[in-house]
């Protein structure tokens, strides 16, 4: 089996599903000729042509707008938009449009149609380059949010995202582009929407991660391991409709949570998921649920390894929780 | 800043037909040979009796509004030549993209009356099933749109459907109409520089219907006409008398045909009038001068098609006082079923969130249909 990093594992599915399918096309900034500023559309232009991969004016309304309606019409459209921090002139055409029109129009519009961007810091972005905005689109009805941590699950789940018959947000953590490096199988596979996985069990503390920030949760479970308090470590991979099975079966089992996110922490998703687990699994609780979070700033350039919610931030609050 | 001298005259309808602007009817009827479309007859007629029709479903409309029966209408008074005209030039297989003014459209594409009329109540035969404003329809069926209440989202969405009908080989143009305000939006610009870029089969409708609500035209625009901006593009533009039905006809065919030939984007400046207020919810005696309404009101595009009608010899009061009894009767009709319908089911309110209801939508469901019920729906 060929190991990937998440630049290839994300470029195969495209080129999979491209093959699969004639009515899926890409649009976006330098996606077509270049293959994207990251280089995760490279190839598919030489391979597909410039009718299927289309480089686009830089507006990114422009770029919804379209995507939309070649959706409307029957396409699979997967726009990108080159970094989640430019996603906003886009946002009244994904939250007012691409998220209602099935609902809107009784169902007789769809919009099934992925959104890629890369999101997240830890690459000298500073502010226009690193921010996480999932819970933004999280708190519009109508929208599916993923995001991967590694090659296999971002293969699987893009695959699956494009063959969903709703609008998906698919969140690709930058940090993590060339970080990681795993086997991934060649063949096609999918991952269901809506399923997280368990990537590290334990009974003393269940911590809760998705991105690039899984792999500090692991380091600090990993840390924790020395001094006898066993973590539990969850990906969450969809991020909504979350897997809250299999949330409230750990955190019933453990008692103690830490959610982790880099986004800002007041109405972060952080704040959603506690309060569903103080819904779901209140009188199993042994200490106060925490988040290790982004702080409520903008984030910052030379400071950012203080900003984000990295190892040294996630283990005293695990081992507090755990000893609580 | 502009002053009131300055404006006043940039309103009138004669102002509004200076420069090079294409006109088919006189205003005693008859018609100019180089730009006449030749319509046969009845087609004419037709297009005139959906104008009529039109005409009073909007005014029966807004007096349902007054009485408190229906919660919210937003028509088109004034504006049926250029609706009717530009609608009736799109092919059957081409698409309609509306802002929110277009019922005439959707009528004229064979949408059950008393589907649109659902639509007002928004009662369980709505084809939207009550989830949106009244005037908020959609139908796929006849490649027209679904209505959303932000300005000008629809365009760049034109630009899409066009190209993906092109893409999958279908002669299919799309016609996309929005009003003179959203020329100021994100959409418009992103739409147009896009439909130029991909010369998508899209002719963009802009009825200039000089305010958007409270806003007079001259303060959407620096630019001296609304088709002018087309040339920023590199996609052509053109203005019709948008109070002239074959004006209309012949302007919009034109440019599908160009958009189906491969030619690219059209955009169209119909120069019009909104005689009614925005909506049901507005007032326009708060800012515009009866005056002005006046001298639009004798440039009514009903006057002047009727007038082309009689130069025809094909029309006549008694067909006229018919076409209204028969209107408003089958209206009337319309209105008490609808009245009579239940509201929609009550858990439909977690239908088509998603294809597939997922477990959140499920757990609130459950919980709405076992929790307490208020008593009243629209």
């Amino acid at each position: 089996m060929p190991e990937m990093n998440l630049v290839q594992a994300i470029n195969l599915a495209l080129k999979q599903e491209m093959r699969r399918d004639e009515d899926v096309v890409l649009l976006g900034e330098d996606v077509g000729k270049v293959g994207g500023v990251f280089r995760v559309t490279q190839g598919l232009y030489d391979e597909f042509g410039e009718d299927r991969v289309l480089d686009t004016p830089l507006a990114e309304t422009g770029i919804i707008g379209a995507a939309i309606g070649m959706a409307l019409y029957g396409l699979r459209p997967v726009p990108e938009i080159q970094f989640a921090d430019f996603i906003f002139p886009a946002f009244d055409q994904i939250v007012s449009e691409a998220a209602k029109f099935r609902y809107r129009s009784g169902g007789e519009y769809t919009v099934p149609m992925v959104i890629r961007s890369p999101v997240g810091g830890g690459i000298r972005g500073g502010h226009y380059h690193s921010q996480s905005p999932e819970s933004l689109f999280i708190h519009t009805a109508g929208l599916t949010v993923v995001c991967p941590s590694n090659p296999y699950d971002a293969k699987g789940l893009l695959t699956s995202s494009i063959r969903t018959n709703d609008p998906v947000l698919f969140f690709e953590p930058k940090r993590v582009y060339r970080a990681v490096k795993m086997e991934v199988p060649e063949e096609e596979y999918t991952i269901p929407i809506g399923k997280a996985k368990v990537v590290r069990e334990g009974e003393h503390v269940t911590c809760i991660a998705w991105g690039a920030m899984l792999f500090e949760a692991l380091s600090s479970a990993q840390e924790l391991e020395a001094k006898g308090v066993e973590v539990e470590v969850i990906d969450l991979r969809t991020l909504w409709p979350v897997d809250i099975e299999t949330i409230v079966e750990s955190v019933k089992r453990t008692g103690r949570v830490v959610v982790v996110h880099e986004a800002p922490k007041a109405c972060g998703f952080g704040a959603e998921l506690i309060s569903l687990i103080m819904e779901k699994a209140f009188l199993h609780l042994e200490a106060p649920p925490v988040r290790v979070t982004g702080w409520d700033t903008p984030f910052p350039y030379t400071l950012e390894n203080e900003y984000l919610p990295l190892q040294h931030r996630i283990t005293p609050a695990l081992l507090e929780t755990a000893q609580y | 800043m502009q002053t009131t001298e300055q404006v006043v005259p940039i309103r009138t309808p004669e102002a509004a037909l200076e420069g090079e602007i294409v006109r088919v009817i006189n205003p005693d009827g008859s018609t100019r040979e180089e730009t006449d479309p030749k319509l046969p007859a009845e087609k004419v007629v037709a297009l005139y009796r959906a104008m009529v029709r039109t005409r009073i479903i909007d005014e029966q409309l807004v007096k349902l509004q007054r009485q408190g029966r229906i919660g919210f209408h937003i028509g088109s008074l004034g504006e049926e030549a250029c609706i009717i005209g530009s609608a009736a030039a799109m092919r059957e297989d081409d698409w309609i993209l509306p802002c929110y003014r277009e019922f005439g459209a959707l009528l004229l594409r064979g949408f059950p009356l008393q589907s649109y009329v659902d639509n007002m109540y928004g009662n369980c035969d709505d084809q939207v099933k009550g989830r949106q404003m009244p005037d908020h329809y959609t139908s796929r069926k006849d490649h027209f749109g679904s209505v959303s209440s932000p300005i000008g989202t629809q365009i760049t969405q034109a630009v899409g459907l066009g190209w993906a009908a092109r893409a999958k080989g279908k002669d299919e143009a799309v016609g996309v109409y929005f009003g003179e305000g959203a020329t100021s939006s994100n959409d418009f610009h992103a739409g147009l520089n896009f439909g130029g870029v991909y010369k998508a089969p899209v002719v963009f409708l802009c009825r200039n219907n000089r305010w958007a609500i409270s806003v007079p035209s001259e303060r959407q625009t620096a630019s001296r006409t609304f088709a002018e901006k087309a040339v920023a593009y590199g996609i052509r533009g053109v203005r019709c008398d948008g109070n002239d039905l074959l004006a209309t006809y012949r302007t919009v065919r034109d440019a599908v045909e160009r958009a189906s030939r491969g030619e690219g984007p059209t955009l169209v400046e119909m120069l019009t009038y909104r005689l009614g207020g925005h909506s049901t919810s507005d007032d326009p005696r708060a800012y515009r001068v009866q005056d002005e309404v006046e001298r639009w009101e004798r440039t009514d595009p009903m006057i002047r098609t009727r007038r082309h009608l009689d130069q025809l010899g094909v029309w006549s009061d008694a067909q006229e006082t018919q076409l209204r009894d028969e209107t408003l009767a089958e209206l009337r009709g319309c209105i008490q079923r609808a009245e009579a319908k239940d509201p929609p089911e009550l858990d439909s309110i977690f239908d088509e969130v998603f294809e597939e209801r997922p477990w959140h939508l499920e757990e609130q469901r459950e919980q709405m249909l076992a929790g307490p019920r208020t008593i009243k729906h629209h």
